[in-house]
């Protein structure tokens, strides 16, 4: 376990990542095709950091999540943490690295057990790691301490908690060991408003306590921009854009995210200046299947010209900020 | 809609002191507790509340949708032009749903039969209430379907279900309510299922479509979509209706406690975004979060519902029910200390 990390080199870096999923047809299952889930991306994050990946449903973000935690197969690319490529290691390699990631779900309830007890479940991974010193009820009520739940309650069952209190729990258990990286998918979209904060801030301040980095995924623009240093842009499995997070939100540079920000109902109190032009986009996203030609966003782009139809873009860079969008590539040249 | 031609005068809709309970294994739940609003013609008016708060039930007991045996609609009136609809038998009942009033539900793949290709579940509405030939029918749905902007109309009539998207699935179940030219229709979380580009198509096409009479009752947990939306709106909290008013009002001048905390709590786009982490200073908005959580509707506190969460209850708070304070312009709180702090 001594991936001593140089410092100043990304917890995690991912480059050109693909994860494909065949498509089977007929008695012989042949495969037909592929859905390009995840299509040559490249990212990292940083110690501490939080990096949120936004866009809209099956655009592959969660895809993206499961394949860093090597819950899905990826097809081509390199997944380093902490300088180790993670498609390279054996089996036990991997154990061992999987202790330092862990990942957050959306639904609460499903992610839970409903037959064990939450002290069960959330001292599950230390006593697999063998890392409980004392008794598991001194773990188990240090934990539910740093996630702001009664230390008293570890006899009960998921059930028994609203959604709030689930979603806690569940980062109980993420948290339990000590890990680098938490992979948060969705983790407040089940959630109300009033309840949603809460576990906003407890995700914040715990990020801060222990120097945590997170990859957010969410599709609520607003939630990731209150947590996120830096935002990423997925639309087909790819990303289209990326920045810090104050950049994105007021001065986004891709049509999608133009697109993305201004169709987020909100209200008046947050009337930001590109948001005075209303943008609806027409249709509706392409089957990853069978991805459109060149840039993928061209047939619902409303800034498209003739040369987004042949050839997909290239990345377009400045500072941290950086787009894959035709209009910005011409200037350039 | 033309069935009581001389009742235009009348409120459209006046809900007055109606309370639902349901009966489950732990005992007798308040779903609904005395809630009175109304509607007018030509108006979209907002129910806002967290799940759980009895909005849908609200929604479903004014077309009496309520399950039997359990649920039960104790007291109160449903004046629908005047007309109590919890004295109207199965059959008037049966004439006023999806012709007079009709709903959006949130999930159009569950609302919609998988068996049937949409044409014909359309058809099989319209004909319910119109005695025309299903040849005509077919036509008036085929329009509807051109109407509601799905491509191919012709085609996509013998479609089933599963072959749209979300999006399009809920533009059918909006062509099915707005088809019969109702006078109401009740949307509740319509687009809570859709992406937000999505979500922002189908505000457009009800904005496009609505008829100049119709009035919709729009229930949500977002408060973005209320403002996008809405004309008025009530906020509802465990079981009741704590504040009403205007838009602007609600928005700008909130009176109840858990109007202004539920506003705060919203994430807020324009918020300083967190700077890259350094040192002393990770970066990052707190969120004014509401402390505590809604209360179970089997033990809620005996006075005001949100006693326990309030920053600013006392002693009265604890036992005694506050009313709804009229605060002039259509604007109601139910807080003792709303009339104070004009």
């Amino acid at each position: 376990m001594n991936y001593k990390q140089p410092k100043k080199l990304p917890l995690l870096e991912v480059y050109d990542l693909q994860t494909w999923f065949p498509i089977k047809r007929g008695i012989m299952a042949r495969t037909v095709g592929y859905i390009r889930a995840v299509d040559i991306v490249s990212l990292y994050i940083n110690r501490g950091e939080t990096l949120g990946l936004v866009g809209e449903s099956g655009c592959g973000k969660s895809t993206l999540g499961r394949t860093l935690l090597g819950l899905e197969k990826a097809r081509k690319g390199k997944i380093l943490f902490c300088g180790k490529n993670l498609l390279e290691l054996n089996y036990r390699e991997l154990r061992d690295i999987r202790r330092r990631m862990q990942i957050i779900f959306q639904d609460p309830l499903t992610a839970l057990n409903p037959r064990m007890n939450i002290i069960d479940i959330i001292t599950e991974g230390l006593v697999e790691f063998r890392l409980i010193q004392g008794t598991r009820e001194d773990h188990a009520k240090r934990l539910m301490n740093e996630v702001g739940l009664d230390e008293e309650a570890i006899y009960r069952y998921p059930h028994e908690f609203s959604g709030g209190q689930r979603q806690r729990i569940n980062i109980a258990r993420a948290l339990s060991l000590r890990p680098d990286l938490i992979v948060c998918d969705e983790p407040v979209s089940a959630l109300d408003v009033s309840v949603q904060a809460q576990v906003i801030n407890l995700l914040m301040d715990l990020r801060d306590r222990y120097n945590l980095s997170y990859l957010f995924i969410s599709h609520d623009l607003s939630v990731v921009s209150n947590i996120a240093h830096r935002m990423a842009v997925m639309y087909l499995g790819k990303i289209v854009e990326y920045g810090p997070t104050g950049d994105i939100i007021n001065n986004p540079m891709h049509p999608y995210t133009k697109a993305l920000i201004n169709a987020a109902p909100r209200p008046y109190f947050e009337e930001i200046e590109h948001k005075s032009k209303r943008i609806i986009l027409n249709g509706e996203i392409p089957s990853s299947s069978d991805p459109p030609s060149g840039c993928m966003f061209h047939t619902r782009c409303m800034e498209v010209m003739d040369i987004c139809r042949k050839r997909a873009p290239r990345e377009t860079k400045s500072g941290m900020h950086g787009v894959w969008c035709h209009l910005y590539s011409r200037v350039v040249e | 809609m033309i069935w009581i031609e001389g009742l235009r005068n009348l409120k459209l809709l006046k809900i007055n002191n109606i309370t639902v309970t349901f009966e489950i294994d732990e005992g007798i739940v308040r779903a609904v507790d005395d809630v009175s609003f109304h509607i007018d013609r030509n108006e979209i008016v907002g129910l806002v509340g967290e799940s759980g708060c009895g909005k849908s039930v609200t929604a479903l007991s004014i077309l009496r949708l309520i399950p039997l045996p359990y649920g039960r609609i104790e007291t109160g009136e449903i004046l629908f032009y005047g007309k109590n609809l919890l004295e109207l038998d199965h059959k008037e009942m049966r004439k006023i749903r999806g012709r007079a009033i009709s709903m959006i539900f949130q999930e159009p793949g569950s609302a919609l039969s998988p068996l049937h290709t949409i044409g014909r579940q359309m058809v099989e509405t319209i004909l319910l209430h119109k005695n025309i030939t299903r040849k005509d029918a077919w036509n008036i749905a085929e329009t509807w379907v051109e109407k509601v902007k799905i491509s191919d109309p012709r085609e996509r009539m013998f479609a089933y279900p599963y072959q749209l998207s979300g999006g399009m699935q809920q533009r059918v179940m909006i062509a099915m309510a707005l088809m019969l030219e109702p006078d109401l229709i009740i949307a509740d979380e319509p687009t809570t299922a859709l992406d937000v580009t999505t979500q922002a198509q189908i505000f457009e096409l009800v904005r496009e479509m609505r008829l100049s009479h119709t009035s919709i009752l729009l229930i949500t947990h977002d408060m973005g979509v209320i403002w996008e939306m809405c004309d008025r709106v009530l906020v509802m909290y465990a079981s009741r209706i704590v504040e009403e008013g205007n838009r602007d009002d609600i928005f700008s001048r909130p009176k109840h406690p858990y109007t202004i905390a539920l506003l705060e709590a919203i994430p807020k786009l324009s918020a300083t975004p967190p700077i890259p982490p350094s040192k002393g200073d990770k970066g990052g908005c707190r969120l004014k979060a509401i402390p505590g959580q809604v209360p179970s509707a089997l033990n809620y506190p005996s006075g005001c519902h949100f006693f326990d969460r309030c920053p600013d209850a006392f002693d009265r708070c604890r036992d005694e029910k506050p009313k709804l304070v009229n605060l002039g312009n259509r604007h109601r709180a139910a807080c003792f200390l709303a009339k104070n702090e004009l």
